[in-house]
């Protein structure tokens, strides 16, 4: 049996078990297991802050629709995974962008797959990110004291349409390249800053072939970090504040510990 | 340890600082800090900096001027439009290349004044609405845009949709017995030459300056 230091004391031995009696194979296996997560707690003491992430209180009348947010981090997370399987054989140069594309999704072994899940796991996210929003605005969920969170999850909303109009442009056909053209023109229209920003994006003043380098660089190196940096400070302010209860919830007031706390 | 608090004058000695001597001002304490400030704010700058210009280098980097030969002149009718690729981009493949409208300058209906670039009219397909490619359709003598409906009369002048300004143009010249096609401008409503701008940059009344030229593309000088 894997033996890794006790915590000093050890474990107090089970009731009723005869020390003479030979330890199952079950016996064993949870001692160990329960010796391996002591020795880890016993260095890190992260099981106060698992306690304090994973057991919260919620509120009365909590239901699916506070699932969004979740699921938006899931999408998210399904995006880093088919996003890093599918930079293995992506080739982000003019001249072989769409030849790559046409690789993986003919001759990679379920490479249309995973090009497919990225694909439509992108739209899921959109879709998932503004039904998460709509539910924390009707829900009064933005207010005191949890306006910050709301900040920070418009800001993730933005990098998300960011990283959609720059993944927008990857395969490098027809419609990508129009579509992106399209969606450049649009930031280009601002004024006094657009045309500049427009020369920005493009890497120039027409498209070339910074640009889809530049445009790759954005969607897979740097949003990727940002948006993982701001959903760790969303998940801590969520789990700092705690969940609200839905609008239509009356609050009840404990009298005992009404009078207790006067 | 000597009581500092209420001595406020500003030499160390007289605030009976260990240490302190004559006509110093500024304590050592403070002096590290200050100094280990300045050093992590040049390293920070060191990586920062070139990392910054990298990234904004392509804005001040001029898009070199091409001059490509199109055709003949006698391949160019004054009345009717023909098709040829150029590349306005180079090594960038296919995607560096776009379609141009080409027709000779006719004075009954060219207006703008003449000059060595424009005795060739070359029309570019971008459409000023959001950059779409528009196609010329003969039967109509109007450019026709796919995206939004945007339409262009025979001289790329907004016709009906939601395009801001007339299609660009393309200097041509004529050299060594062919016809060239150099770089992009655009035009106001009046076909008056501007530095290029990019679709949906109105160009009439305050919008060049809305919407200032850049230093990648500028039109050329004196023209």
């Amino acid at each position: 049996m894997l033996k890794l230091p006790s915590v000093p004391g050890g474990a107090p031995p089970r009731p009723g078990t005869p020390a003479a009696e030979p330890a199952s194979l079950k016996d064993n296996a949870s001692e160990a297991a329960i010796s391996a997560l002591g020795w880890l707690d016993e260095r890190t003491a992260i099981s106060g802050t698992a306690r304090w992430v994973m057991f919260r209180k919620v509120p009365k009348g909590t239901n699916w629709f506070y699932t969004l947010g979740t699921s938006t981090m899931m999408a998210f997370l399904s995006q880093v995974v088919t996003g890093v399987f599918l930079a293995m054989y992506y080739d982000p140069s003019p001249n072989n962008a769409y030849e790559s594309m046409r690789h993986i999704n003919n001759d990679v072994f379920l490479g249309q797959f995973v090009h497919g899940m990225h694909r439509w796991g992108a739209t899921t996210m959109v879709v998932l990110i503004f039904l998460h929003m709509g539910r924390t605005f009707f829900f009064g969920a933005y207010k005191y004291p949890r306006e910050l969170n709301w900040v920070i999850g418009v800001i993730l909303v933005l990098l998300t349409m960011i990283m959609a109009l720059t993944g927008y442009l990857l395969p490098w056909d027809q419609r990508s390249y129009w579509a992106t053209a399209v969606g450049v023109n649009v930031f280009a229209s601002a004024p006094i800053a657009g045309p500049y920003l427009g020369d920005f994006l493009r890497a120039g003043p027409e498209f070339g072939a910074t640009t889809l380098s530049r445009f790759y660089a954005i969607h897979m190196l740097l949003l990727p970090g940002l948006i993982g940096g701001l959903i760790a400070a969303h998940l801590y302010l969520v789990i700092k504040h705690g969940t609200t209860a839905p609008p239509w919830i009356e609050a009840e007031i404990d009298e005992d510990l009404r009078k207790s706390e006067a | 340890m000597p009581d500092t608090s209420k001595n406020t004058s500003p030499y160390t000695a007289d605030r009976n600082i260990p240490g302190a001597f004559e006509g110093e001002t500024v304590t050592r304490r403070r002096f590290m800090t200050g100094a280990a400030h300045a050093t992590n704010g040049i390293a920070v700058g060191m990586i920062a900096l070139p990392a910054i210009g990298f990234a904004l280098g392509p804005n001040f980097k001029k898009l070199e001027e091409r001059w490509e030969a199109v055709g003949r002149p006698d391949e160019f009718s004054p009345t009717e439009y023909i098709s040829r690729t150029i590349t306005v981009v180079a090594g960038a493949g296919e995607t560096g290349k776009t379609t141009v409208y080409l027709r000779e300058r006719n004075p009954d209906i060219d207006h703008e004044p003449e000059d060595e670039y424009n005795q060739y009219i070359a029309i570019s397909t971008r459409c000023m609405h959001l950059g779409c490619p528009v196609r010329y359709v003969p039967a109509s003598q109007r450019f026709i845009c796919p995206c939004h409906g945007g339409v262009y009369d025979f001289l790329g002048e907004v016709q009906g949709g939601p395009p801001v300004r007339p299609l660009d143009r393309f200097y041509t010249r004529v050299k060594d017995g062919l016809v060239e096609l150099g770089p992009r401008f655009s035009v106001n409503s009046e076909l008056k030459r501007f530095s290029p701008r990019d679709p949906a940059q109105d160009l009439d009344a305050l919008g060049q300056y809305l919407f200032p030229s850049r230093p990648t593309i500028r039109k050329i000088p004196g023209t």
